[in-house]
């Protein structure tokens, strides 16, 4: 069952594609573009079309998505960890 | 999906394009005349009203978008004939004119020195004969070629990105290489990714009229921003579906555009384009503002890909939508026309999304009632400027 899929593996955040994840789940990932498998460890709930971290960011990091930069971490963000408003920014406006 | 022999069936216009609808139209030219447009649509069954809240007192730019607007609309091949009332008669004769250069039936009424009463009464013995007129035209079969589709997606979230908006890019991919003509837009949606837009322009001319466009709009937000648009732009339906940034949503975005299928031009807000190819009109993100320029553009299916669920439709253009998101397409299903949920579950290849949408199209095009149109969904929201004089 696939719980999260990501564009690109070079990308640092995938999307929660079901509903109900739960904080401590195992999660598996589809890399869509590589047709891989990768599985993580949720640290949060995360909500369905959410995403979350699956590669370590420091506060400052660009975080990238489609493979392409989305904006930058305003906190540390851990894999596994919930990303969204509270930790990710636009560099744009 | 071999395209190649494929056609459908539709009304072929008094100037060669061809409409997959057959509305006959009260058109008012201004907020006063919205009463009198509505009591004809009212006495006359099968035609449809468009009311709108605006047209006094534009002037320069603004009024020439909305003259280009009301004509277009009226000009659209989805449309067979058109009533257009205004408050007194030299704009009602413009916008007439305009329309009957299609060479298609219209008939103009301005209420000054009228009174509603009898702009009604004349203008409803006018309705009546257009409509039991157009009720006998008779659709036939046509060749792809002459279908022009048009997208914009809608209250999108993170599921967009990754199953309906790449469904859309799978069917231009595919529409493309068959004469279709195909637009999107969105211009301020592209923000992040507009190098990967310009990157997809035919040629430098192309590319230089687009970046000037780009350039234009974002000028216009921070002329205008009093904060970093967080609350705007995502949205806050966009942000409640896990989108977080312009940059991510603009990604999601030009999925739509497919990864073969080549920008040949650019149109100014509801321009109509000059030939086969794919198009970006410079336009507003917002759903039924976008929707409303593309059908004044002479568009005759338009494909809506939407997360979160818009439930958005237009009184002329027939909006098919789709949608990935699981929850959405369980709770809000009798607004989503194609569910490809499947993309996001590895039971639906983004071939086999493509060519359900497309299957749908055809359906569509053939006269079957999209969800919007059954549900009576006919946003139809004129794009304003700059203020009124």
């Amino acid at each position: 069952m696939i719980h999260f899929v990501v564009h690109d593996e070079n990308d640092s955040v995938g999307v929660v594609v079901v509903e109900g994840v739960k904080a401590g789940d195992t999660l598996n990932g589809w890399i869509m573009d590589q047709d891989k498998s990768i599985d993580v460890t949720a640290k949060s709930d995360i909500p369905i079309g959410h995403k979350l971290a699956i590669r370590p960011l420091a506060s400052g990091a660009t975080v990238i998505k489609y493979g392409v930069d989305i904006g930058k971490a305003i906190a540390p963000i851990a894999v596994g960890e919930h990303t969204h408003v509270q930790n990710l920014r636009t560099k744009r406006w | 999906m071999d395209l190649s022999k494929s056609s459908f069936w539709g009304y072929k216009r008094e100037n060669g394009r061809v409409g997959v609808r057959n509305h006959v139209i009260v058109l008012p030219v201004d907020d006063l005349s919205n009463a009198a447009a509505e009591a004809v649509a009212n006495n006359i069954k099968g035609t449809l009203a468009i009311p709108h809240p605006y047209g006094r007192l534009q002037f320069g730019a603004d009024l020439d978008l909305h003259f280009r607007t009301l004509i277009g609309t009226g000009s659209n091949p989805n449309v067979a004939a058109v009533i257009v009332i205004c408050i007194e008669d030299g704009w009602a004769k413009k916008v007439a004119d305009g329309i009957a250069a299609t060479g298609k039936p219209v008939a103009y009424f301005g209420i000054e020195q009228h009174g509603d009463h009898d702009t009604i009464l004349r203008a409803s013995k006018k309705a009546k004969e257009f409509v039991q007129w157009a009720s006998e035209l008779r659709r036939e079969e046509r060749p792809l070629k002459d279908l022009w589709v048009s997208t914009k997606c809608g209250e999108s979230d993170t599921t967009s990105g990754c199953g309906a908006n790449p469904t859309v890019g799978d069917a231009f991919d595919k529409l493309y290489p068959h004469g279709v003509t195909l637009v999107f837009g969105e211009t301020t949606e592209l923000t992040g990714g507009e190098h990967l837009v310009a990157a997809r322009c035919r040629d430098d001319e192309v590319r230089r009229k687009f970046q000037f466009m780009f350039d234009r709009y974002q000028q216009v937000v921070e002329a205008h921003k009093t904060s970093d648009l967080r609350d705007s732009q995502p949205t806050k339906g966009n942000i409640e579906g896990g989108l977080t940034t312009i940059e991510e949503k603009a990604l999601g975005n030009i999925q739509k555009i497919g990864r073969k299928c080549v920008i040949d031009g650019v149109l100014d807000k509801a321009e109509a384009p000059t030939k086969p190819g794919l198009w970006f009109m410079d336009s507003s993100s917002a759903a039924a503002e976008m929707v409303t320029l593309v059908a004044a553009a002479g568009y005759t299916v338009h494909f809506f890909p939407t997360g979160q669920g818009n439930v958005i439709g237009n009184p002329i253009l027939p909006v098919i939508k789709l949608c990935a998101n699981p929850r959405t397409v369980r709770t809000m299903s009798e607004h989503i026309d194609v569910d490809v949920s499947g993309l996001l579950r590895r039971e639906m290849t983004p071939d086999q999304a493509g060519d359900a949408l497309l299957e749908c199209m055809f359906r569509t095009a053939n006269g079957r009632l999209t969800a919007a149109e059954a549900l009576g969904h006919r946003e139809f929201v004129l794009t304003r400027l700059y203020e009124s004089a």
